[in-house]
């Protein structure tokens, strides 16, 4: 084993804590204090003393930095310009432990559904509790950490511009894991305000509105102060993320709270027009916070990794801006035969479908970024992460609009086929793209020359392909057999099946798609042991030389 | 960097001139193939508004060339699905249950239905097969507990055991033991009474001791000699058909705790046609008298 830490020699410079946001701090903590005070049921005043020790626990942060002595101030990486990597760094780690805790609880659920005595016959571990823990945990806590520390890291180096705000990155980072306690916490406790993907409660929702506009401020912040005369591509879609991100989240949790010390609210909206909000969040969480975040994860970092010139600066336009412009109204292909206007289902339908080619402009100039380098698939496990997801990507996205059709809609929804076709997209486009990122970024960010195995990554890469295979075609067949099972009707027009039925017959496939999930876990767990060899910074001792990758730190740039 | 554009060595492309952090962008047009597959899609979702209920507008939306409507075309399957059935469900409504049973023409019709709806409203309990499991009678067999003949099995459907309906049959299995109506001892000796009723104790003294308790306390519904009675819905003691279990322990949970199981009156939720056909059904699983 031998050391890989490079030679990190900055200036010494004295810390200064900062009275404002020590300021800042007390008031909150004082506010979580007044909240467990006042508190009208448990589950408040254990949010209010978990808000009251975060405070105090960042005081405390800021404080000791002060006494720390002097530090070694951070390296400079171009002309006057040094970086806020700290809270990256940071973002790494979070990101890590989040995907095995979210994939944790999946794979769990997925037991469940197989063996119901794995609700143990406890309140906080029923399914139901725990279903909002897994999408919580793997959309917004490991996915939110991700997009959180590439997006800082992004903006930097494409703006060549240090972080905006100061503390303020900081406080995103701890500000946003602490809505997810909060969150989580409040799901095992039975505090939901019942919308999928939007289920905290409304003092949960709000302390993440305060968070997200710092972070819009923060990033808005420094692509303003760039000493780049563009913007890359990559914050085009990392700031159309965060906007949109800001407008859902508003407009889909107003509600009114029964009582400012208690846990429960009333929606705003109600019947149909709050179905409707509701799946204009859920798909544009999927085409924001899934889609445009991680297409910004991969104009970065593919053509980093690959060392070659993204294939297309206008289709990187067109297909930018007729993403945005038509994911907004596909919400509706959620609510297809239900209650919703005929005109508003057509508007779903049609606006899904002429989506198809913009979300392949992403795959095509992702792909073709490629092109002259195509030989680093043999050699580098990275990029053949970063290509695997990127075809998962144009899979589910041609998937997509195919389900919205309400011809096929009527077979597929309520099915374990859209579930298949979500997880198609989770763990093969953006789980993939997340862990291909966080291979990159680690070494980068903690200063070694390579990442500690590179036969751990290819494992890594084997063993989750394999396990989202298993879990995508159990799901169709179940899937489509259950849709038709549903819809089957005998000679005499009655129903062929009851619905204890159609649950039976998906007894195997819900076996091999927990199978599926466990793999992509395990996968996930390999991936942690050899980002945190990384950091350690051990060099495995690899047999073939030809399994070393491009350069893939920023210390030595290409020419 | 606002640089100059450059020839890439590989593709042959030039750059845009743009350069972030060592990534470059080649200035290569859209696919056609690609730009040409999105303007058919557009072209595509026009066509198909024309077509489709799609432009809102105060008071309402525009209908479509079409004047398809998703509600219009669900009560049409519907009504074409009602007037396919609807020659026999006259037939049925105009039958008695028995004499449904004897309608060959229907029989068809009767057992495909009368499967359908049991599977969605009566499985639950009953299972699949309709075999049933502990406080859950099998409708196979031919021990009937409240009777059956088609009658019968129409009353229990319609209204039920020991619900809140006013028809629901009623009656009371005591809690012998719980109340105190008879000693751990009696209770004992009443078992192995049971027990002999079926050929099954090994106990003669207690059977000695427990006829006059049996004879006391039970024959008043379950008659001289266990034999049951379906007007009371006192099971048959004598068989080997125990909805709550027969061995020694579980008889003896039965006297110490009583038992008083439930089924839901069917009026109202389903249609009479569909709990006449549920009946017949039930009649001809086997046991139908």
């Amino acid at each position: 084993m031998t050391d890989n830490r490079m030679v990190e020699a900055g200036p010494k410079r004295p810390a200064q804590s900062n009275p404002w946001l020590i300021g800042l701090l007390a008031i909150g903590g004082f506010l979580g204090l007044f909240l467990a005070a006042k508190a009208k049921d448990g589950v408040m005043e254990f949010h209010g003393y978990l808000f009251m020790a975060a405070a105090i626990a960042g005081i405390f942060a800021s404080v000791s930095k002060a006494f720390d002595g002097p530090k070694a101030a951070p390296v400079e990486r171009g002309p006057g310009v040094t970086y806020n990597d700290g809270v990256i760094r940071a973002g790494v780690i979070a990101s890590m432990l989040w995907a095995v805790v979210g994939l944790l609880a999946g794979d769990f659920i997925a037991w469940q559904l197989v063996f119901p005595e794995l609700n143990l016959d406890l309140p906080w571990t029923t399914f139901g509790r725990l279903r909002p823990l897994h999408t919580s945990a793997v959309i917004f806590a490991f996915g939110g950490n991700v997009l959180l520390c590439t997006s800082f890291h992004v903006v930097q180096r494409t703006c060549k511009a240090r972080l905006a705000g100061g503390p303020a990155g900081w406080f995103v980072f701890w500000g946003y894991n602490l809505f997810i306690v909060i969150a989580a916490t409040g799901y095992v406790l039975g505090v939901t305000q019942s919308k999928e993907y939007a289920e905290p409660e409304w003092y949960a929702d709000l302390w993440l509105t305060v968070v997200w506009v710092v972070y819009l401020l923060v990033f808005l912040g420094t692509l303003r102060k760039r000493t780049e005369p563009h913007i890359y591509v990559a914050n085009w879609f990392y700031l159309a993320f965060i906007v949109t991100v800001a407008m859902l989240h508003i407009v889909n949790n107003l509600a009114l709270p029964i009582s400012l010390f208690g846990s429960k609210s009333v929606q705003a909206f109600s019947g149909v027009q709050d179905a409707l909000t509701q799946w204009w969040y859920g798909h544009n969480a999927v085409g924001f916070f899934l889609t445009a975040g991680f297409l910004a994860i991969m104009y970065y970092y593919v053509p980093k990794r690959a060392g070659r010139p993204v294939y297309s600066y206008r289709l990187s336009i067109v297909h930018f801006w007729s993403l945005i412009f038509l994911y907004i109204w596909a919400g509706p292909h959620h609510l297809h035969w239900t209650a919703l206007p005929d005109w508003a289902q057509t508007l779903g339908m049609v606006f899904s479908v002429m989506l198809w080619m913009p979300s392949w402009g992403g795959m095509i100039n992702g792909l073709m970024t490629l092109s002259g380098a195509w030989d680093k698939l043999r050699t580098d496990p990275v990029i053949r992460m970063f290509v695997l997801a990127i075809a998962f990507y144009g899979m589910s996205t041609f998937e997509g609009p195919v389900m919205s059709i309400k011809a096929v809609n009527s077979l597929s929804h309520y099915t374990d086929w859209t579930v298949g076709h979500v997880h198609s997209g989770a763990l093969g486009w953006v789980g993939m793209i997340s862990f291909a990122a966080l291979y990159y970024l680690t070494p980068v960010m903690w200063e070694r020359t390579r990442l500690y195995s590179l036969k751990l990554v290819n494992w890594h890469f084997w063993i989750a392909t394999i396990g989202i295979l298993l879990y995508i075609t159990a799901m169709w067949v179940s899937g489509i057999m259950e849709g038709l099972m549903w819809r089957a009707y005998d000679a005499q027009g009655f129903l062929e099946y009851s619905f204890i039925e159609t649950v039976e017959v998906k007894q195997p496939f819900n076996i091999i798609r927990a199978v599926g999930g466990l793999l992509y876990l395990l996968g996930a767990v390999v991936m942690a042991y050899n980002l945190w060899r990384t950091v350690r910074g051990d060099v495995a001792k690899e047999a073939e030389p030809a399994l070393r990758p491009s350069v893939v730190t920023d210390a030595a740039p290409a020419e | 960097m606002a640089g100059t554009p450059e020839k890439d060595a590989i593709s042959g492309v030039e750059t845009t001139g743009h350069e972030w952090d060592g990534i470059k962008e080649l200035n290569n047009p859209l696919p056609r193939w690609w730009a040409i597959i999105f303007y058919l899609t557009i072209v595509w979702a026009a066509i198909y508004a024309i077509f489709m209920p799609a432009v809102p507008l105060f008071g309402g939306f525009t209908q479509g060339v079409l004047d398809w409507s998703s509600r219009g075309a669900l009560s049409a399957s519907m009504q074409e699905a009602v007037a396919e059935q609807k020659p026999y469900l006259d037939k049925i409504q105009s039958l008695s249950p028995a004499q449904i049973a004897g309608d060959r023409e229907l029989a068809g019709f009767v057992q495909a239905g009368g499967k359908s709806a049991f599977l969605v409203n009566c499985s639950p309990c009953h299972g699949q097969g309709a075999q049933g499991s502990p406080g859950y009678p099998n409708l196979n067999d031919d021990a009937w507990i409240w009777g059956g003949t088609p009658e019968d099995i129409n009353h229990t459907i319609t209204y039920g055991i020991r619900n809140a309906h006013e028809e629901s049959r009623q009656n009371v299995m005591a809690a012998y033991g719980r109340d105190g109506l008879l000693s751990p001892a009696e209770i004992d000796a009443v078992t192995e009474y049971v027990l002999s009723l079926s050929g099954r104790s090994g106990d003669p003294e207690a059977v000695e001791k427990g006829k006059p308790l049996f004879e006391n306390n039970c024959v008043s519904c379950h008659r001289e000699g266990g034999a049951g009675d379906t007007e009371l819905g006192a099971p048959n003691l004598t068989d080997a058909i125990w909805l709550y279990g027969g061995s020694k322990a579980k008889i003896i949970e039965t006297l110490t705790y009583g038992r008083a199981g439930m089924m839901p009156a069917w009026e109202g939720r389903l249609s009479d046609d569909t709990i006449k056909l549920l009946t017949v059904y039930v009649h001809a699983l086997g046991g139908g008298q």
